[in-house]
């Protein structure tokens, strides 16, 4: 019977200990090794060909590179931007899909139903404005504590969905249709029934948001979002000016919410504020903490689950929901801090050597 | 006086406001005992809430076997018989709501607090190999053996594990409360008899208007929600402010660690605490299925939000604050209503919580479980 | 263990680079079906929505089924897509079925939600579709050459709806809607239909338990008639409610509260309600009826069956004439010109069903009654 308890244990460790082995590889390794990985993540949509792989990975009921953009891209993007909020400042958000709105919200107003700008153009606005959004709602809401801060965010996502739904400025219950799609670049046609190209479009916005990602946490803010996570008062103590730190994170955080947005309403082409439901916040914090809440690599592993699983479970069609609410219960029990802790304490460690270095010298 | 809606129509509004707004105080209790005791959001209390209901349903169509029409017409009783009946009702609703709330506490959270014990081992051990089984072969009754079969060793490993003591960081909690949630509605839209329809409750008491106030005709279901809300949340605090146990959960409440150490069985006041919160949200799903005559495998979700609201509102964590947080929130969304039009309910109600929470960051009350003043 | 994360990493590669060599050619595959040609079912056949699309399914089904028996030969499949109703899952779905090549048809999307969301895919991969039950008037008006409609839209169902009203003598009538995309649609052309006779009571929210703030504006304005648009488990909720607070207005609802939920959830405050739909009531046509029963053990066509059928006979007519192409049964599609079992079946340039007729049903003694044609 410890059987089944120590390989719970030897998977668990394989976990925790890969990346360790991985950061032990010399630099070219690690280089060709993730050059590796990324050609083979743009090839996704063709891995169904593959003769054995294909059977596991393809999508029994729906089409595999459509589910890749329309559901698990925008779904690690969403994670990854929640991750800032939750997993890296700590703040309880519930009402993510609020800000995933207001992206794909702005982008139908400004390319079809108030304006007629492109795409491209209408991006950058979205995101602005998405992020502004979290600006105004964090201002007020930041001073409030731990979960206090989650039902008003929660209510802050169904203020958003129903305002859509009430105004007939916003398209109302009909919704908006005709937004603009990206524009052809690189040689990819952006067009109604292709979703590959949506899919390396998707892609690389998650690199790209990786990068800044990766940029920010190891600068002074990410360290100072640190601090407030794991004691907010010390950190005040300490000179962190906390609540400016958090409003950052709330509005990087917003803004990728508003960039999955963005992307979701140029591909699917028509949106309505039943595709913003309530649910939908539950189950992007599912994600995040399901893969791994403050470890960026654990959030995309947990959006791509949550958004992957369900198709891929197809057969189970009708309980497929209980399912996932179910491992949702067991993997909590058993994995409380995510298929992919964060590794606390890891994150400086370097920084943390050369400032002992530096007090030792002195 | 000008001539709106509101104002023709103000008491009226009140009366079915304050009736809507005691079910919310009293499922508003349930999150509050949790979160006083445990700083826990019980994100699945809104589901023991659903059982509730369906536990009414239960004791009138089948316990009882009243059917939902006699000859065209609703199935009236009166007299002691009436009486008699909604208290068994009543009683069973509380009987299902406060076991799934114990249930809930063993499976969901005690495991993650470090000292899971067997019986949450065991369902847990179901719960995955019924999952598994799931894979191979869909069908209930086959499901259900593998899972039986299965269950021993498994649990058998669980409680080694459990006895490592791993303590869960607190967002762990919510998400495995968003997990049971999502688990006990959906296993009730699958597995119940009619799927994810709409059930009707058979209705045994008519509906005739009790008394007249201000030229509004009070009804008598609405009369007997207030009243037995307002009975419940008595019995309830008195409960927690004289007996034994109730010190406990005070106790606990304002510290849990010192309370170990002072001698209070802290995992039985955490039960205590869970099957109140289960017997309040029992009490409520009878007084809504009384005056709506219906449930639905989704029908926690919505009320859920809403009595969470109500309890943050208040002040969570702060018996008195659910009911003032119920009442007011029940009764903003009848005249929000009113003045902007149904379709804009929902949003008053959050626009008022977020004012609110400006000025009075932990709500009208402020939280005080564990304070002396109860 | 370095060494196998290069060697994960590389593997990978290989086989997905294998795998775009080995798929490279499935872009001409569009005429390529190897098997039965098939017939999709696309809605809701699961969550909430789940009864309606199992009733159209049925249709399909029976239809394929009588076209089986009578081709031995010649066998035609059905596939369902099952969105769950569910604007988000639709767009993969939709995908799958257009990179089908065996799939000529669809018979759906059931919702106009979904519709809205997946019918420009359809159109651009030139797949023709006949809707039984999506009647958003919007939907026929994105000049998509592939969309059908077995029915006639709200635009035609509203008016029909207001006229009935109007001829049972309301003068004062409550419209209330559910705010969904067909619930206000429906309502507010009611609402321009009747005119100065109506008064707005606004909308309520499906979800809700409790509607006694929108019952308490009809009392307050003192209607004689309410219509509400929405669907059967709200309209129920509503009605008992009404009841229950001593309104005693006529209640008029559309199409979608004719299902036998709303006799259950109303339980008698159903009594005497009207509804409206487009649909041909079940006993319209005997032979389909009989047909039905004998297929489904002895239970009767419900709402949006026999539209099903019809659309799924258009499809099966078109291949028995030997049209084996999408773009060819389409072809065939907007040329027809025949009678089905609920109507003349020939379209116009939009897609809308050409003589299509309003219809009135009564609740009486907790059953379904049909009151004929709205003139």
């Amino acid at each position: 019977m410890s059987l089944v308890l120590n390989f719970w244990l030897r998977v668990t460790a394989l976990f925790s200990g890969f990346g360790e082995q991985f950061r032990a590889m010399n630099k070219w390794q690690r280089y060709s090794a993730y050059g590796l990985g990324v050609v083979a993540l743009y090839l996704l949509p063709y891995w169904p060909d593959v003769p054995v792989l294909g059977q596991i990975v393809n999508t029994p009921g729906s089409q595999f590179e459509t589910v890749l953009n329309d559901q698990v891209v925008i779904f690690v993007l969403i994670a990854l931007g929640l991750n800032v909020v939750v997993g890296i400042a700590g703040l309880l958000d519930l009402g993510y899909v609020g800000f995933y709105a207001v992206g794909a919200y702005v982008t139908a107003i400004l390319t079809s139903a108030h304006g007629n700008l492109p795409w491209l153009l209408a991006l950058p606005i979205a995101v602005v404005i998405s992020m502004l959004f979290g600006l105004i709602l964090g201002t007020p809401t930041l001073r409030l504590r731990g979960d206090y801060l989650a039902i008003v965010t929660l209510g802050f996502g169904e203020i958003i969905r129903l305002t859509a739904k009430n105004m007939d400025w916003l398209g109302a219950s009909r919704g908006i249709s005709n937004i603009k799609k990206p524009p052809s670049m690189f040689g990819l046609k952006f067009g109604v029934l292709d979703a590959k190209p949506y899919f390396y479009l998707g892609l690389t916005m998650v690199f790209i948001v990786i990068f800044i990602l990766h940029r920010l946490e190891y600068s002074r803010v990410g360290r100072a979002w640190v601090a407030i996570r794991e004691d907010e008062d010390a950190a005040e103590l300490m000179g962190v000016n906390t609540f400016k730190f958090k409003l950052w994170a709330f509005t990087i955080g917003a803004g990728i919410g508003g960039l999955a947005g963005v992307h979701y309403a140029g591909k699917v082409g028509f949106i309505n504020p039943d595709n913003f439901p309530l649910q939908l916040s539950i189950l992007f914090l599912a994600a995040v903490v399901l893969g791994g809440s403050g470890n960026m690599y654990g959030a995309i592993l947990g959006g791509i689950l949550v958004a992957y699983m369900p198709e891929r479970l197809r057969n189970f069609s009708d309980k497929r929901i209980l399912v996932f609410g179910i491992v949702l219960v067991l993997m909590m029990v058993f994995r409380p801090e995510g298929i992919l802790p964060k590794r606390v304490g890891n994150e400086h460690k370097k920084r943390r050597a050369k400032s002992q270095e530096g007090e030792v010298a002195s | 006086m000008p001539d709106w809606l509101i104002i023709r129509t103000f008491w009226e509004l009140t009366v079915t406001g304050l009736a809507l707004g005691s079910i919310y105080a009293l499922v508003a209790l349930g999150y509050t005992l949790v979160y006083g005791v445990l700083r826990l959001i019980n994100f699945a209390h809104s589901e023991i809430f659903m059982v509730g209901t369906f536990g009414a349903l239960l004791a009138s169509s089948q316990f009882l076997s009243i059917p939902l029409l006699e000859d065209g017409n609703y199935p009236y009783r009166t007299g002691m018989t009436l009486i008699i009946f909604l208290v068994f009702i009543m009683l069973i609703a509380m009987l299902f709501s406060g076991i799934g709330a114990v249930v809930l506490e063993r499976v969901a959270y005690r495991p993650l607090r470090g000292n899971g014990d067997a019986f949450g081992a065991i369902v847990l051990a179901f719960l995955t190999t019924f999952i598994v089984s799931l894979v191979f072969v869909d069908q209930a009754k086959i499901n259900v053996i593998i899972a039986l079969l299965a269950t021993a060793p498994i649990s058998y490993a669980y409680m080694r594990f459990f006895k490592q003591g791993r303590k869960a960081p607190r967002l762990a909690f919510l998400i495995s409360a968003i997990g049971a949630s999502t688990a006990i509605s959906e296993a009730v839209g699958v597995w119940s008899k009619h799927g994810r329809d709409q059930y009707q409750t058979p209705r045994l008491l008519e509906k005739k208007t009790l008394f007249t106030m201000f030229g509004t005709d009070v009804r008598i279901d609405y009369a007997i929600v207030i009243v037995g809300a307002l009975l419940m949340m008595t019995a309830l605090t008195l409960f927690v402010n004289k007996t034994r146990l109730g010190r406990g959960v005070r106790a606990v409440a304002q510290d849990a660690e010192t309370s170990r150490i002072l001698g209070v069985n802290v995992d039985l006041i955490i039960i205590v605490t869970f099957a109140l919160g289960g017997v309040m949200a029992g009490g409520a799903a009878m007084l809504f299925t009384l005056v709506y005559d219906q449930t639905r495998f989704n029908i926690g979700f919505i009320l859920g939000v809403k009595s969470f609201t109500a309890a943050v509102l208040g002040g969570i964590g702060n018996l008195k604050g659910a009911l003032l947080g119920g009442l007011l929130l029940g009764l903003v969304e009848n005249y929000g209503s009113a003045i902007f039009g149904g379709q804009w309910k929902d949003v008053i109600a959050f626009v008022v919580l977020l004012v609110v929470l400006m000025f009075r960051p932990t709500g009208l009350l402020g939280e005080s479980l564990g304070k002396a003043r109860v | 263990m370095k060494k196998s994360v290069l060697r994960v990493g590389a593997s990978m590669l290989v086989l997905s680079l294998v795998g775009v060599a080995c798929g490279g050619s499935d872009d001409s595959s569009a005429d390529a079906c190897e098997g039965n040609s098939k017939i999709a079912f696309f809605g809701a056949l699961t969550g909430e929505a789940g009864n309606l699309g199992i009733n159209i399914k049925k249709g399909l089904d029976l239809a394929v089924a009588q076209h089986n028996e009578a081709n031995p030969d010649a066998q035609i499949d059905v596939e369902a897509y099952d969105s769950q109703g569910d604007p988000d899952q639709a767009p993969a779905l939709a995908d799958k079925a257009i990179a089908d090549a065996c799939v000529k048809g669809i018979v759906g999307p059931a919702f106009s939600g979904e519709s809205a969301a997946v019918n420009a895919k359809f159109e651009e991969a030139g797949l023709p579709l006949i809707t039984p039950s999506a009647t958003n008037p919007a939907l026929s008006t994105n000049g998509w050459d592939v969309f059908h409609r077995a029915l006639a839209g709200d635009d035609k169902q509203g008016p029909g709806a207001a006229s009935r009203i109007v001829a049972d003598g309301k003068m004062k009538v409550g419209v209330i809607d559910d705010n969904s995309e067909y619930g206000k649609g429906l309502a507010d052309i009611v609402q321009t239909s009747l005119g100065d006779k109506a008064v707005e009571l606004n909308s309520l929210d499906p979800e809700a338990a409790d509607y006694s703030a929108v019952i308490t504006a009809a009392k307050d304005a003192g209607v004689d008639a309410v219509f509400f648009g929405g669907y059967y488990a709200a309209a129920g909720k509503l009605a008992k409610q009404m009841a229950d607070a001593g309104v005693t207005a006529q209640f008029y609802s559309g199409d979608g509260t004719l299902d036998v939920g709303f006799i259950e959830a109303a339980g008698p405050a159903a009594e005497g309600a009207i509804l409206t739909c487009t649909c041909a009531p079940k006993d319209s046509n005997p032979e389909f009826l009989k047909a039905f029963q004998d297929a489904n053990k002895g239970e009767d066509p419900a709402t949006y069956a026999a539209e099903a059928y019809d659309a799924a006979s258009v499809f099966l007519a078109a291949m028995k004439d030997g049209k084996t192409s999408r773009g060819d049964i389409l072809k065939f599609i907007n040329s027809y010109d025949a009678a089905g079992v609920t109507k003349q079946l020939n379209w116009d340039e939009a897609g809308e069903v050409t003589g299509s007729a309003v219809y009135a049903y009564e609740i009486k003694d907790g059953a379904i009654k049909g009151l004929g044609l709205i003139k």
